[in-house]
Formats: structure tokens, C-alpha cells, sequence
């Protein structure tokens, strides 16, 4: 019997209802307070075409993708062939009994689900039958595995808003299939649940809902964007909540803007305007927007403007595989625009670090009046993670170096240095500026994109690119220290070491510990953001072997660091892989162990 | 007393003309741009308006150059190419007592621009977007522009095979709020219409043909000054009257006059020349813009007016204090609303 560590599979239709369903499975198991992940692997299609939700419920709390599942839904005819082959030996079958049976094999065990029949007898509205259809193998489901019916119940209120009249058909449904499934089958099917505690303090959250809530509680003043999937949700779920966490209740006025462009040129456009005028502002988008968007990000780098772009990768090139995750936008965001220059890119690897630096990141766009890009994915961000509850901010908001009239007024009292936008008072390379509304006569400047002095004057002298260029390096190097610093997750003296970031670390944090149960111990470091922290040349160098672990083709993350440390060149391996799925535990492991095994 | 008498003293707000100046113009001599931004002075000047309430947004090209060329002491901003008004819809946000000065050229606008533009004009941003619309791309060194005429001829491109854009009918289709056309060579109109546009509540589009004496200067050029000159016909003459100054109807004859108040309770004011012609009427402008291409007119004047249509700011309830002075503990919720977060996830 596995008790608590099994993976699910469900294959539907989309358009067909089924993420009622499987959002109230994952709903009520992690409720039952035990680790439960999934993934909606959905095609680029509004209806008609095959979906799949992969529930994986661990009881060590890895939240990886399983390359093979051990219970698998078969709603839709079409692939069920091919679905059956993903089944672990012992594997069960619920099959809607309209499907005729694929090729069965013989180490799994299959149960006809008569779907039609369960609707029939539960009296079900005839308009709904094909959404409700979905939620018999939520009941047959709720008794073979046991799934509390209470927290069935209870998700399913919280999906709907606590509205009775889309509960109860809903319920009842699965109280009639749970029904039949007691007549009918036995519940000793060798997988079940078991109610722990492990979810206690933790909430269930989507990425792009996370960051969004963040950037809310940084302060953001003006976000700007374009539908793309998957950033859609993150700049939606800024409207859903700026009425609650932005506006007076009393007056009814906001501190949070929120335009939707007419296309990423534009969107990005009008973050670095108000960016530059003293609004905290951010953009969302995905690969091709991205793309739209360099332009601009090359002048806001050169004008130092502060802003944020959250890009949640989708698979590129082109317009690729838009409903498919990747971390292939890494060296892209590196080298965004063209000449010189260097972008701050943060690294979130879970819904609380999309929370986190949510707000973060407008801190160190302001602090270091430069953009800063923030690498998410679909996979973080368009699937429901859980994770411990958001912690307060425990930093005030920065808002960098931004001289109003007291502060002009006073440093012509004091005789101190004459400000220059682009003049390095302090010597951090950091300027101070002024923003638009600011009415000493001394405040205002010319901003541009081409050549200009430390007082912003227009200059195509040597001296003053070369000398700006230099500053500007030395300005963004700053990020080194206030950037989110990488995480040691594991040091044991091991000779090899794995570096990962953002999604990857969940099946890499897995991988680690399988090797380590077969006595290939390997320490770990999670890289948060770039320019790279001083720990990370310091990890490189204390391991004889190094494996950068990321979904991408060509390996950009281990590109990128052997650019940086070229003296460890032939150190750092790449263990890579983009064909739109996230990585899994298993294949880093044998990947490993085959180029391990070369004798790298 | 003498207008240019006059411009050595202070306005009623204490600013000489001096204080709207910008630094030299390093456009070629005898461009129209240059006359443009001595109309802006001009006008911002007589409007008595404080230079550092002003922000000025341009994209790439001859006439976004010229931002550096007047109000010297407002804040400016030269961005990309076609993409000034996204810079200026983000940047207004911060501080709704400010007045935006866009300029933008035919290429700017009409080529590379054209989404912005329109786009910039349906959400009607209070702000002023003047094309200095010359048909031809100067810093290139002269390729023809989308304002091009066809069969326009240029030293080394040719003969122009394509249609032009109109600028002030694609405005007018995008439901922009206040659309005028003018001539470098008519400087009192374009006066008058860039005051008209700064009293204006949403985006006031001026297409001001300023012929480009170095590339596109033929006779039989439409954005020379000679053909300028010669086809120029006033939809009207205006005048515009701020809100404090009584107006003495009695400068014109009765029946002759047409006024619109603006948002801010200023007059324009519209002297009747040969015909009868509504600015308020926006079919009426449509079918005036169409004849205007059928018979090789340069109307001027101010095309449509609608005073009163809502502005992009009428979407959102902002406070008072401008945005981009709002304290940091009013921007971030508190510890409740974070915990009022995380139960409704839990």
C-alpha cells in the first residue's frame, strides 16, 4: 500500500469543466494536510482539444514532476492509448465507461466508471451534465483513495464562492459516484491518503497571483501590459485585488494605476514614463512581449529608469509552445537590447519568492534606478503551489535617491556638490534624480537616449560615453549585494555540486536526495538573482565538478556562469532539457549519472 | 504695447519670455520645426503658465529633436521612435497638475507610430501632440514618410508610389477629441491653436505642415511653403480667450462668430471666413477632410472639438495629491490586509 506518495494523472478535454474538478481534489487533499502539488499541462486551444492535470501527493514534500503516474483518469477517448502507457506497474485505470478500452496492459488494474448512469441517477441538470460529468471521478476518486468528503465539500465552496446553487449539483454528483464506487469497487487498491498536519500555516497560491499580491504590497503605483499567455493572470490579478489592498475605503481613491496597452512597445513605454516621473511601476509579460520590449529596456537601462518586468517564460522561440513552460529566456533577459549593458534579474523559484520579490524587486529598480527583470515560468506561475504564508515585508520601501524642492533648496543653503542627474555624488555610481512635478527651477532635465554628460547635456564626447558606461556597470554591480543572495541548501564537503534556480529547484532538491540515498552525495546552491553574488564563484570553486541544472536547451544558466568564471570553464556541466514539460527528479538523476559517467 | 516690446517683461506670473526659451536650435536654418517652437514659447508664455508644471515628450526624428529647443526649464523626455505617447501616458499619471507637450514628426507618427498615435488619442491623455508633418525623413537625409504625396519626387528615391496618410482623418477616426491642422508659414494660427490645445482636457492633435527646406522644399511640394502659402484655406480665423479675459464680442461682426468653451471655462473663439464650418460637428469635419483631399486644399483651423469627452484620468480615482508624492506608508497595506491575504488562501 503507498500511503500519501503517488502521482495522478487526469486527461480531459479542455473547455470541459475538469479544473473544477481537479482544483477541488488538490483543494481538499491539501487540506487534509498533506504535501500535494499539480500541473495543468493544457494546450493553446479554448476548447476541444486534450488537457492534463498531473496531481502528484508526497509525503516528504517534494513537489518535482513525476515521469510516471500510478492512477490515471481517462476522460478522453483520443489519447487514452497513449495515456496508458505513463502508468507505473500496479496502476489503476478509471476509464469513463463510453471509451472503449485501449490495449490493456496486464500489471494494471482498470475500472469502468459508467459516468452517464451516475449523472442519470443524480438527477443532475440536464445543461450542466457536461461539466458535472467531471466530478463523478472526483467521487469515485474521494473512495478509492479516501479523500475526506468534508474537505470535498468544503473546496468546492470555496470555488464557488460559498454559492449553494453551484455547490450542491456539484456535490451531489460526487456524493452519488462516491456511492456507487462503495457498492461497487474495493478500497483496497494499494494507494490511499492519510490525514497529516503538514499544511497547518500554509496557503494555496499561483505564481502569477503571488507576484502580483506582492508588487501590491511594494508599493507599485503604475503597471502597464498585454495579454499573453501565461503573464495574463499576473497584471488580472492586479485589478482583482487593487481594490482591496489599494484603494480608501473611504474616499475610494487609489495609489494604484493599472493600463492595459495596445501592445508590449507600448506597454513598456509607458512604465518607463512613469518610472521615470516617480511612480513605482511594472510590466508582465512572456517571451515575444519580451522581445517587443527590449528596446525600451535599452534606453530605461541608459536613462536609469527604474522599473520592473516580470517575464513568465513560455518555450521559444517564436511563438513556440505558448502553453508550455521553459527557463529559456535567461540569456536572453541577460542581453537584452543592444551595446553595453546589464540587466538585475531575479530568480523566484517558488510562489513565495514570486511574493517576495514581488515587492523587492521595486526596491532595487528604485534603489539602483535601473529595470529589473524577474524570470518566472508557467509553471510557477499558472499552477496553484502551496507554500508557508506570506511574511510582512520586513524592509521599509525604498525609494532610492530622489531629490524633491527641501532637498534642492537645501543643498543650495548647504554649497554642497551642484547636482547632475547623471553625476556620481556618492560613489556607489548611483545619481540622484529628480521626477517631473518637482517645481524648484532647478530640477528639471533633458532625458534621452543618446549621449549625455553628467548634467544630462547632450554630448558625443569620448570622455563622457566612455566614463557613463563605466559608471553605469559599476551601478548595476550594486545588485550584487542587494539582490536576493543565493541559498546553500546543501554543503557537505562533496567534491561535486549541482547549481539550479527558479522552478528547477523543485525536482533538483529531489534529485539530491535520491543520490545522496545511493551514495552520491552532492552539494547544492540556488542561484536568486544576477549579476552573480560573490557565493557563487565561491561554490564553483570550492567543487571539483559543478552541474547546472535548468529547462532550457542549451544550458544558458551554465553558458552564463562560464562567461562569468571563465577560469572554472571546464568545471561546469550542463544538465538541460526543453521540450515544454518541467524537469523531473528522474531524469536529472540518470541524466547525471550518464554524464557523471563519462568521466566528466 | 508692441508685442515684442512686451516679451522683455515678466508675464503676470513673473516670467519673461527668457524663461520658456530652450537651448539653441541645431536645426537647419529656415525649418519650419524652429518656428513651431518659437510659437510654443510664445504661447506658453502668454498663458502665463509655470515652465516646471510643463513635461515634454518626443520620439526620434528632426522634430523630436526640437523638445531641447524651447522650455528649457520643464523636464523633458526623448524616447524611441514612434513610441512617445506611451511615455507620456505613463509619466501624466504621476502628477495630474502637470501639462504634456508631445512632438512627434510625420515619420514618427504616421510611419512608424501610427499604433501609438491612435491609440494615445481614443484614451484622450490630456495632452498636446503636435506632428511636425514635412513628408520627408530629415536626419536619414530624405526618404519619403507615410504624408507623402504620391508621385512626390525626392533627389534620390524617386517617385513616391503610395498614398499619403492623412494625419488629422486618422485622428479623427480614432475618436481623438480636438483636432486642428495648421502651417509653420501661418505662425499667429498656430499660435492660437497651441493655446487652444494647452486649455484642452484630453489629446489635442495639431498637424502643423512644416515644410523642410533642406529635402522637401519644391514648389510643387504639398509641405512647402510655397504650395503652403498658396493653397492654405482657413476653415476659419481663431482666436483663443482665456478663461479671465472678458471677450468683447464686439471685435466681430454679429452672425460671424462661433465659440466653444473649454473644460477650463477659456474661449475659443471662430471667425466666420467663405464658409460655414462647425467644429463641433465631427461628421462634418470627416466629410470637410475628405474634400480637402479631392481638391488639393491645406485647410487649417480647428477641425473638431468635443470639450467635454471623458479622459483617460475619468477611468481611475486618483486623490488629489499628485501620485508620485504619495508617502511610502500610504503604498504599502498593512499587516491585516497581508493577513486578510493569506486567510483567503489558506
Amino acid at each position: 500500500m503507498k500511503i500519501n506518495t503517488f502521482g495522478i494523472a487526469f486527461s480531459t478535454v479542455n473547455g470541459s469543466g475538469s479544473a473544477t474538478a481537479n482544483n477541488t481534489i488538490q483543494r481538499a487533499i491539501f487540506k487534509m494536510g498533506i504535501p500535494v502539488c499539480a500541473r495543468n499541462i493544457f494546450p493553446s486551444n479554448i476548447q476541444g482539444m486534450p488537457t492534463w492535470y498531473h496531481l502528484r501527493i508526497s509525503q516528504k514534500g517534494y513537489y518535482g514532476r513525476l515521469e510516471k503516474e500510478d492512477l490515471l483518469i481517462a476522460m478522453n477517448p483520443e489519447t487514452v492509448a497513449e495515456d496508458v502507457k505513463k502508468l507505473n506497474p500496479n496502476g489503476i485505470l478509471l476509464l469513463n465507461s463510453t471509451i472503449s478500452s485501449p490495449d490493456m496492459r496486464e500489471d494494471i488494474t482498470v475500472i469502468q466508471m459508467p459516468v452517464e448512469a451516475i449523472l442519470e441517477a443524480s438527477d443532475s441538470p440536464a445543461n450542466l451534465s457536461i461539466y458535472l460529468a467531471n466530478m463523478v471521478y472526483v467521487g469515485i476518486l474521494a473512495f478509492l483513495i479516501e479523500i475526506d468528503l468534508a474537505q470535498i465539500e468544503a473546496a468546492l465552496e470555496y470555488h464557488f464562492n460559498h454559492r449553494r446553487s453551484a455547490v450542491n449539483p456539484n456535490f451531489n454528483v460526487v456524493q452519488k459516484a462516491f456511492e456507487w464506487a462503495q457498492e461497487n469497487l474495493s478500497r483496497d487498491c494499494g494507494f490511499k491518503l492519510e490525514s497529516l498536519d503538514y499544511n497547518e500555516n500554509r496557503i494555496m497560491i499561483d505564481g502569477n497571483t503571488a507576484g502580483a499580491v506582492g508588487a501590491l504590497f511594494g508599493g507599485l503605483q503604475y503597471a502597464a501590459w498585454y495579454p499573453i499567455t501565461p503573464a495574463t493572470s499576473l497584471a488580472e490579478a492586479l485589478n482583482e485585488y487593487i481594490p482591496r489592498l489599494r484603494s480608501d475605503p473611504s474616499t475610494g481613491t487609489t495609489t494604484c494605476v493599472v493600463v492595459q496597452a495596445e501592445d508590449e512597445l507600448a506597454a513598456i513605454g509607458m512604465v518607463v514614463g512613469a518610472g521615470w516621473a516617480g511612480l513605482r511601476s511594472m510590466t508582465s509579460t512572456s517571451g515575444p512581449g519580451l522581445c517587443l520590449m527590449s528596446e525600451y529596456l535599452g534606453l530605461a537601462y541608459f536613462a536609469e529608469v527604474p522599473l520592473v518586468v516580470w517575464d513568465v517564460q513560455r518555450v521559444g522561440p517564436s511563438t513556440g509552445l505558448p502553453t508550455h513552460t521553459s527557463q529559456g529566456d535567461l540569456v536572453f533577459s541577460y542581453f537584452l537590447s543592444h551595446g553595453d549593458k546589464d540587466f538585475v534579474i531575479l530568480l523566484p523559484s517558488d510562489v513565495d519568492e514570486c511574493f517576495e520579490f514581488g515587492w523587492k524587486a521595486l526596491d532595487i529598480a528604485e534603489k539602483l534606478q535601473t529595470p529589473v527583470i524577474i524570470l518566472s515560468d508557467l509553471e510557477l506561475g499558472m499552477n496553484v503551489w502551496t507554500t508557508d504564508r506570506f511574511q510582512y515585508p520586513d524592509q521599509k520601501i525604498e525609494r532610492g535617491k530622489i531629490l524633491w524642492e527641501k532637498d534642492l533648496e537645501r543643498m543650495a543653503k548647504d554649497g554642497a556638490l551642484e547636482w547632475g542627474r547623471y553625476k556620481d555624488i556618492d560613489g556607489d555610481g548611483i545619481p540622484y534624480r529628480t521626477v517631473p512635478g518637482n517645481l524648484n527651477e532647478k530640477s528639471s532635465y533633458f532625458t534621452r537616449g543618446t549621449g549625455h554628460d553628467e548634467y544630462a547635456h547632450y554630448s558625443e564626447g569620448e570622455m563622457d560615453w566612455e566614463s557613463n558606461l563605466l559608471r553605469l556597470k559599476r551601478k548595476v554591480e550594486n545588485a550584487k549585494e542587494i539582490a536576493p543572495t543565493p541559498l546553500l541548501v546543501k554543503d557537505d564537503g562533496s567534491a561535486v555540486g549541482f547549481i539550479s534556480f527558479g522552478s528547477s529547484n523543485m525536482p533538483v532538491i529531489e534529485a539530491v536526495d535520491i543520490l545522496a540515498d545511493e551514495n552520491s552525495p552532492i552539494d547544492y546552491l540556488r542561484i536568486k538573482a544576477i549579476p552573480f553574488n560573490q557565493q557563487v564563484e565561491a561554490f564553483i570553486a570550492a567543487h571539483d565538478q559543478i552541474y547546472v541544472v535548468e529547462a532550457n536547451r542549451d544550458g544558458q544558466m551554465k553558458n552564463l556562469l562560464c562567461m562569468n568564471f571563465p577560469q572554472f570553464a571546464n568545471r561546469l556541466h550542463s544538465i538541460a532539457k526543453c521540450d515544454g514539460l518541467s524537469l523531473s527528479a528522474e531524469w536529472i538523476c540518470s541524466h547525471f549519472k550518464a554524464e557523471a559517467g563519462k568521466g566528466a | 504695447m508692441d508685442a515684442n516690446v512686451r516679451q522683455i517683461y515678466p508675464n503676470a506670473v513673473g516670467y519673461t519670455r527668457n524663461d520658456y526659451q530652450g537651448l539653441p536650435s541645431t536645426l537647419c536654418k529656415g525649418c519650419g520645426h524652429n518656428s513651431i517652437s518659437n510659437m510654443i514659447i510664445s504661447a506658453c508664455y502668454e498663458l502665463e503658465l509655470q515652465p516646471e508644471k510643463i513635461v515634454k515628450f518626443s520620439g526620434i526624428g528632426c522634430s523630436s529633436k526640437s523638445t531641447a529647443y524651447f522650455l528649457d526649464r520643464s523636464f523633458g523626455f526623448n524616447g524611441l521612435h514612434g513610441r512617445m505617447p506611451s511615455l507620456a501616458e505613463g509619466a501624466l499619471f504621476a502628477d495630474l497638475g502637470l501639462k504634456g507637450i508631445g512632438i512627434s514628426g510625420d515619420g514618427d507618427t504616421a510611419n512608424i507610430g501610427l499604433s501609438q498615435f491612435k491609440h494615445v488619442a481614443r484614451r484622450n491623455l490630456p495632452m498636446v501632440y503636435i506632428v511636425e508633418n514635412n513628408g520627408v525623413y530629415g536626419l536619414t537625409k530624405g526618404q519619403f514618410s507615410a504624408t507623402a504625396e504620391k508621385g512626390l519626387k525626392l533627389k534620390r528615391q524617386g517617385e513616391n508610389p503610395y498614398l499619403p496618410v492623412d494625419i488629422a482623418l486618422e485622428a479623427i477616426a480614432a475618436n481623438a477629441s480636438f483636432v486642428a491642422r495648421s502651417f509653420a508659414g501661418d505662425p499667429k494660427q498656430v499660435k492660437e491653436l497651441i493655446k487652444a490645445a494647452l486649455s484642452h482636457d484630453g489629446t489635442a492633435i495639431l498637424d502643423i505642415i512644416s515644410p523642410c527646406v533642406t529635402f522637401n522644399n519644391q514648389d510643387y511640394s504639398l509641405h512647402s511653403y510655397s504650395w503652403g502659402k498658396g493653397h492654405e484655406a482657413p476653415l476659419h480665423e481663431v482666436e483663443f480667450v482665456p478663461p479671465r479675459e472678458e471677450i468683447t464680442v464686439e471685435d466681430f461682426e454679429r452672425g460671424t462668430v462661433k465659440e466653444v468653451t473649454m473644460h477650463d471655462g477659456s474661449l475659443i473663439v471662430f471667425k466666420k471666413l467663405e464658409r460655414e464650418y462647425d467644429p463641433t460637428n465631427r461628421t462634418e469635419a470627416i466629410r470637410m477632410l475628405e474634400e480637402a483631399i479631392r481638391r488639393n486644399w491645406l485647410i487649417t483651423g480647428l477641425i473638431y472639438v468635443d470639450p467635454n469627452a471623458p479622459t483617460i484620468f475619468d477611468m481611475y480615482s486618483l486623490g488629489d495629491e499628485p501620485l508620485n508624492r504619495v508617502s511610502t506608508e500610504k503604498l504599502r497595506p498593512d499587516r491585516n490586509a497581508l493577513e486578510m491575504i493569506n486567510m483567503s488562501f489558506q
